[in-house]
This record gives C-alpha cells, structure tokens and sequence, in this order.
C-alpha cells in the first residue's frame, strides 16, 4: 500500500492553505444556497465511530473535520491539524491543531481526537469499524479491540490541548491519508458523556465540521445548516444541505424532474434516453467497483470448477460487451481484470482474452471444456447464486445463455441478501455474484480480495500471487506487480469478472463543485455552490 | 359482556407471550444475522458486537432476558442496525405516520365504499349501479404500487400540486397521496361486500314489513337496512383496520414517508431483531385489540349476538 498516496502532492498540499471552491468569472450566485441531495435509505449512524456506510459518511463530512481534509479535487488538505511533525523512525506522528471550537463554542482539543480513538477500540463500542484504527497501525489497537489492553493504552496522547501525539506500531507511509475517513473523526468528549448514545440525536449532537445538524427525520429527511463557529466559515457557500430519502429510483427522477432534487441516481437503463433528452444533467462517471461471478474452489465446491479449463471457459464465453451496451447501457466498462480500471496508476495487463474477437473466444471455450470431458452433451451442471435485485437478475440471465451452447448449465437461485452473504461467507455456494468497491484509490484495495488470507469468499489460494502483494508493500514501483497478479487471475480465473462501475446520475447543473473525477465519490458540501439559473 | 372482554384480555396475553416466543426462535433460524455484511467483519470486532448485544448468549437465556425487559421495563432494547436509536424511539417516530396515514385512508375507504355500496344497492341494475360497480373493479385492479409512482407523476411533475414524497404533521399535503393510494383499494373491497350484503337485507321480511307499515324509503335504509348489512362489513374492517395503521411498505417506500411499515420489513431483511421483534408485539397486540373490538361491535349491532 506503499504507493497509495502521491506523497509530493501531498506535501505541497499541507503548505498551502486550506481552500474552497470558488465561482468562477461569469458565475452569479444563487440568491437562494440551498442543495438538496438524494438517499437511497435512511442514514444509520451519525456516531463517527458507528457509521458503516457512504451515506453516513457522506454527512459525517459536513457535520465533523478530522486532523485532514481533502480539496476539492480530492487532496490531502490540512483540517483540525495545523501542521504536524515525524519521527525519523516514522513511528511518532505529533500533530497542532488549529485553533476551532465545536458548534457549541468549547475549544477542540487534542483531547477529544483521544477520546473518539479510544472510543472506536473500546470492545464496549462494539465499532464494525474498529479495524480501521488497526489499518492506520496505531499502537496497541488490536490488543485493546481483543480486550487483551485497555483503551488508554491506546497509542495516541494528548501532550497539551493543541497537541496531539501518535505512535504507530509499524512505519505506515499512507498514515496520513487515513486522517480524513470519518472514523478519525473528533467527537466532543463532554456531549458523548452526557447523553449517552442519543448523543448523535439533533437536539444533543455537537459537531466541528462546516455544518450543523439542523434536524433529522429518520428515513425522511435530514438538513444541515453552515456552521458559523466553523473556521473556515467564511468560505463557506452552501448555507444548507438537505438529505431527502426517496426509497424508489423511479419516483426518485420524476422528482428530480420536478425539482424536489438536485441530484438523483438514473435508474437502470435509462441513461442513454435521458443523456439524450439532457446532456447537460445526466452524466456518467466510474466508479470504484468491481462485480464478478466468484467460482468456489475450496472443499466445499463443485469438482467441476476445480478444473482450471472449465473456469477458462467460463471466463471466455461472458459475452461481456453484450452485458454492458445493452443490459446496463450506462457507461460501465466490461472488466477484464478485478482491479478498476480508472484505479490511480493502474493499468491492466494486455493480450489477454479482452483482445480475441468472440468467435475465436467461443471456440477456444468449447475446446477447453472438451479436453475437460463437457460438452453440449455431458454439460457441466452448476448453481449461479444472486442476491435479490432486478439488474442481477437479468445479468444472470445473460451469463446463462452465454454458458448454455457450450455445455455449461447454470441454475439460478435467487436468495435475499442476508442469506447471500451468508452462504458466501461460509461457502455454501457454487457461483455466486459479488461485487467489491474501493476503500482507497490504489490497485491493492481490490488485489488483496484474492490474497489466501484475504475475504476471497472463493477460498483460491496462489503462493506468487500472495508474494507479488507482499512485495507491493514496501516496492518502488507497484505497477508490474499488481500487473502481475492480475495476470495469475486472467490465467487461473478465481472468479469470472463481469464489469466495472460507473456512477450514474442526474445532476443539476446550477449546482457547481460536486467532483466528478474521484472514483471513491466523496464529496463536502462545503465545496459546493448554486449559480443563478 | 363484562366479563366477555376481561376473558378474551386474559387469552390474549399468553397468546402474545407465544408469539414473541415463536418469533424470536424462528428469527434466530434464519440464515445470517444482523452484521453479516457484503465484508466479513474480522472475528474480534464480530465478538464484541456479539457480546454488546448478547448474541453470544444460548437462545433460552436470550428469550428470557427480552421477555423481562420488554413485559418489566417496557424497553425493547436498541436497534442492530440504527445503533443510535432504540427500538422504542423507532417506534415513537414511525408509528405515528403510519396511524395518521392508514388511520385517514381507512375513514375515507369507510366512508366511500359503504357510500357506493348502498347507493349501488339501492338503485340495483340502473346506470348508478353500473357506475358504482365500475368504479370499485377499477380501483380494485389498480394495484397500489402501479398507482403510487402515476399519482407522483401527475401531481407532483405535471401539476406540482403536491409534493412527491416525506412527510410532515404540519402539513396536510404530504399525506394526500399516501391516503389515495392506500385506500382505493380497501374502499373498492368494503364497496363491494356493503352492496351485496344490503341487496341481502333489502330482500328480507323486516324490510318488507317496514315497507308495508308506509315507512319512508330514507328510514327504511337508515334504520332498518343498514344496521344488519354492516355486519359482514365490520367483520372485514377488524383486520383491515390493524394493517392499515401498522403501514404499507409499499406506500412508505414510494412516498418516503418514514412509517413503520418499511421499518418492519427492512428489519427481517436486515436481520434487525430487535425492530423486527417490537414490530411484531406491535401489530400482534393491535390485532388482539381490535378483533375483540370487533366482536364487541357485533354484539351491540345484532342483538341475537350474546356472550
């Protein structure tokens, strides 16, 4: 994870000063600053160290700022942390903060950075997202989330209110960039102990990010308002933000469409009509996912997958251009490799199948799964596995009548989710749909997935393809190793890769600063302004 | 009749006891929990969770813990996957919605399908009929979740009359559409069984007699025909009555209205057994409710009812 983070970026990012965006020659603001975004359910958490998911961290990020912020572009940007100083050894991080108070006026302190860490390790917490604190490699972490330490052994001290000391357990060169994901956050240590956990509730939250939170109707609606005690505040636009739950895609674009909305996901297969109807709202961007047809190897799967010439078929006969242009028809890209295309530095090996025309792919199929002893005849018989949702549906739909010519026979069995992931987790499967997103822009996020000891659902295990990733680690340059390891996966097809995401929305275009080149789709509404239509 | 209600109190809350029983267990059985994710969590992070919610804990042992704090404390504990709430606030915020949308659209199901179905009994076999009839089939066919996203199309995009979705108790326009589109076809059913059970009536010797004594046509249906076409009504409306202030997923979903009828089928899917549980005793102590309230109801509308 090495190269995770472009370090000179990086550096010339923290000597300037933090900034937002601004509009440009030309632009006239809004009288009225208002955006009001769209969710697809309700936000679970508001709790730094109990929030799960992109909607929840999408508002953690205007209610709280960690020692780090991103720019608008997405680097690194100093936020609470002033500066900061290392150790020639890189295992003391010692940080100032700026001088910011909370929105109820008390002073952030270094403190309070104590408190929400300890917090996360605390087994008490019982934080799902506890191992981020063991990925930043702070000191002692997984002994206290294994109740082995107690929290104050915690690597991490306050040395005055300003001051703020880390110790890490291992040199850990992306350190800094884990600072701005929201389980980093600060959380007002005075607040959490008074109110318990109805702390993250409107009438009691306190945050230090350039929003408050104005109310929130659970599963309805949530608004923030900017933040005056913010330290940035004067560059602050958007005066607020609303978050407007609209459980359907479809009701969710008929209000877009009728201006409840500023910003709505296009359901699927309506993006080529309606970047027709209005280029200038609908727009595609990748997104950092991957979705594969994970083949299960180990004890407990099927004998035919075992054979490396029937997975090679498999992989071979997806017609996967079919899949993208006329099932999903919204910017996703066929995939070939596991690793995202548009992932930073990136760049997938060649020659592999994704350069054969089809009917030399098909024949070479049917040749390996006659040297395997299937064919038309004798056809492999397998169970492909999804969870309930109408896309999967149909690209299973798809995969089946791509396999079936061939001899390959899939049955499909359409299961809820919570009996999906869990019959994947303890492989109780034969095919089974996945997909995987991005934690970090870097190829690793997606290559660890395979590793022997990683999630690999599949149980595939490669001795060089868990070396190459070691290596990774600590290597200069990253891009022929990850090459590599994706050349093991082309060759033994640990799972056959469907497609790679796009992000497809509508956004309305007097809504300026929302970025559309960051693959991992975070967003600060402090970024963002309203021109006049 | 006394004694009637404190007999059926007393069945139902063994009946409840059992049905929490019953729930849990079955709940506890299906695959899956509540932190199996698309990312297995690491074994000591899912350990703490565990033990923070006492899953760890043999089934009998967590039945108990529940029963006690539920029937002692009236507390039912703290949702799995909203951890900043507990199942009491979920309840305290949803349920409201829903009794205030599901409680209008059951007044105005009420109200107009008993409406259609006495006119259309009254002018049986004339144009009215028809159109009555008509009426109630095609409110009938229309299925809530075809009907939901039209009316937001045609008053919210086309219109902009009403706005597409959320709710608010200060403003009545939210609830406009949810109630449309939950009562139609309740109102259709209630508009239906009103006008064959009034023709029944309408043909019996009471009504016949009222007739001959020279009574006018309006107290003939008011006094003597309504009443006892009412009860196969009102024996439909029990049930009817509890699903619909105990919501409609689907309505919640298209309007986004935040009721409990989307928080309870999220809760099975997410393996939030919390929520699914006080959702459970929610609905089922309703329903207990208002079967006996029924029964009581026919008791004072048929006097050959007694118990």
């Amino acid at each position: 994870m090495t190269k995770l983070f472009a370090t000179t970026a990086l550096l010339t990012a923290l000597a300037m000063p933090a900034f937002a965006v601004q509009p440009a020659e030309g632009e006239t603001l809004a009288e009225n600053q208002t955006y009001t975004y769209w969710l697809l359910d309700a936000i679970k958490s508001l709790d730094p160290a109990l929030n799960t998911d992109v909607e929840g961290s999408d508002a953690l990020r205007s209610l709280f700022e960690g020692l780090m912020t991103e720019s608008a572009t997405g680097e690194m940007i100093p936020g609470m942390a002033e500066s900061h100083e290392v150790s020639d050894d890189g295992l003391t991080y010692t940080f100032t903060l700026r001088e910011a108070t909370w929105s109820n006026g008390d002073p952030v302190t270094a403190d309070d950075f104590v408190f929400a860490w300890q917090r996360v390790v605390t087994p008490e917490t019982a934080s799902e997202y506890a191992w981020y604190i063991e990925l930043m490699n702070i000191d002692n972490a997984t002994a206290i989330i294994a109740g082995e330490m107690t929290p104050d052994q915690l690597g991490v001290a306050a040395l005055d209110d300003r001051t703020l000391q880390v110790t890490l357990s291992a040199p850990t060169p992306y350190f800094l960039n884990t600072l701005s994901h929201a389980t980093t956050y600060p959380v007002p240590r005075a607040v959490v102990e008074e109110h318990g956990q109805a702390w993250t509730q409107p009438a009691n939250i306190v945050g230090n990010g350039a929003y408050t939170l104005a109310s929130h109707n659970l599963g309805v609606e949530i608004v923030f308002q900017k933040n005056p005690a913010y330290w940035d505040a004067e560059n602050v636009v958007m005066e607020t933000v609303r978050g407007v739950t609209v459980n359907d895609t479809n009701v969710a674009l008929t209000r877009y469409q009728a201006g409840e909305l500023d910003r709505v996901q296009i359901p699927a297969g309506q993006f080529p009509r309606l970047s027709e109807q209005f280029p200038d709202q609908a727009v595609s961007v990748p997104q950092g996912c991957s979705y594969a047809y994970v083949l299960n190897l180990g004890e407990t799967g099927p004998e035919a997958l075992k054979d490396q010439r029937v997975r090679e078929a498999m992989a071979l006969s997806l017609n996967r251009e079919v899949i993208v242009d006329q099932v999903l028809q919204g910017g996703q890209r066929a995939a070939y490799s596991w690793t995202h295309w548009a992932i930073d530095g990136f760049a997938a090996p060649e020659g592999g199948m994704q350069d054969m025309p089809m009917d030399q792919r098909l024949e070479r199929a049917r040749e390996l799964l006659a040297e395997a002893g299937y064919g038309p005849d004798n056809p492999v018989r397998l169970q492909l596995q999804y969870n309930t949702d109408e896309s999967h549906r149909l690209l299973a739909i798809a995969a089946q009548q791509f396999w079936r010519p061939l001899g390959i026979q899939v049955e499909l069995n359409n299961v809820e989710w919570a009996v999906h992931t869990d019959r994947l987790q303890s492989g109780n499967f034969e095919v089974a749909r996945y997909a995987w997103c991005a934690d970090y822009n870097e190829a690793s996020t997606f290559l660890d997935w395979f590793r022997t000891d990683g999630y690999n659902s599949g149980k595939w295990s490669n001795a060089e393809y868990d070396q190459l990733l070691a290596d990774a680690r600590t290597a200069e340059d990253t891009a022929p190793l990850y090459q590599r390891a994706e050349e093991i996966l082309a060759e033994e097809v640990p799972a056959v890769f469907v497609y790679h995401y796009a992000k497809v929305d509508m956004i309305n275009p007097a809504i300026k600063g929302l970025p559309r080149e960051n693959l991992l789709n975070t967003w600060y509404a402090k970024d963002l302004y309203r021109v006049a239509e | 009749m006394f004694a009637f209600i404190l007999r059926r109190l007393a069945v139902a809350i063994p009946t409840l006891l059992l049905l929490i029983v019953f729930s849990f267990v079955l709940m506890h059985l299906a695959p899956g929990g509540p932190f199996t994710g698309e990312r297995a969590l690491p074994p000591q992070v899912l350990a703490n969770l565990e033990a923070q919610y006492g899953l760890n804990d043999p089934l009998w042992l967590q039945i108990w813990n529940y029963l006690v704090s539920v029937v002692i404390h009236f507390d039912f504990g703290p949702s799995f996957v909203y951890p900043d709430r507990t199942v009491n606030q979920l309840i305290a915020n949803g349920f409201p919605v829903t009794l205030t949308y599901g409680g209008l659209s059951f007044l105005a199901a009420v109200i107009l399908g008993v409406s259609l179905g006495v006119v259309a009994a009254i002018w049986h076999n004339s144009w009215v009929d028809y159109l009555a009839v008509g009426i109630s089939i095609g409110a009938q066919v229309l299925p809530n979740f075809v009907m939901a996203p039209l009316l937001v199309l045609v008053f919210t995009l086309w219109y902009r009359w009403l706005p597409g979705g959320g709710w608010s108790f200060n403003d009545p326009s939210f609830s406009v559409m949810p109630v449309i589109a939950l009562s139609t076809s309740y109102m259709a059913s209630i508009a239906r069984i009103t006008r064959s059970s009034m023709l029944e009536v309408l043909g019996s010797n009471h009504i016949r007699t009222a007739r001959a004594k020279g009574m006018p046509e309006h107290r003939v249906i008011i006094r003597h025909a309504l009443k006892p076409a009412m009860l196969p009504v009102i024996s439909y409306l029990g049930p009817v009555f509890v699903s619909m202030i105990t919501g409609s997923v689907v309505i919640d979903i298209y309007f986004s209205t935040g009721g409990i009828g989307k928080a309870f089928v999220d809760s099975a899917l997410n393996r939030d057994y919390a929520v699914m549980m006080g959702v459970t005793i929610l609905v089922g102590a309703l329903t207990i409710l208002f079967n006996l309230i029924v029964d009581v109801l026919y008791a004072w509308i048929d006097p050959k009812i007694r118990y």
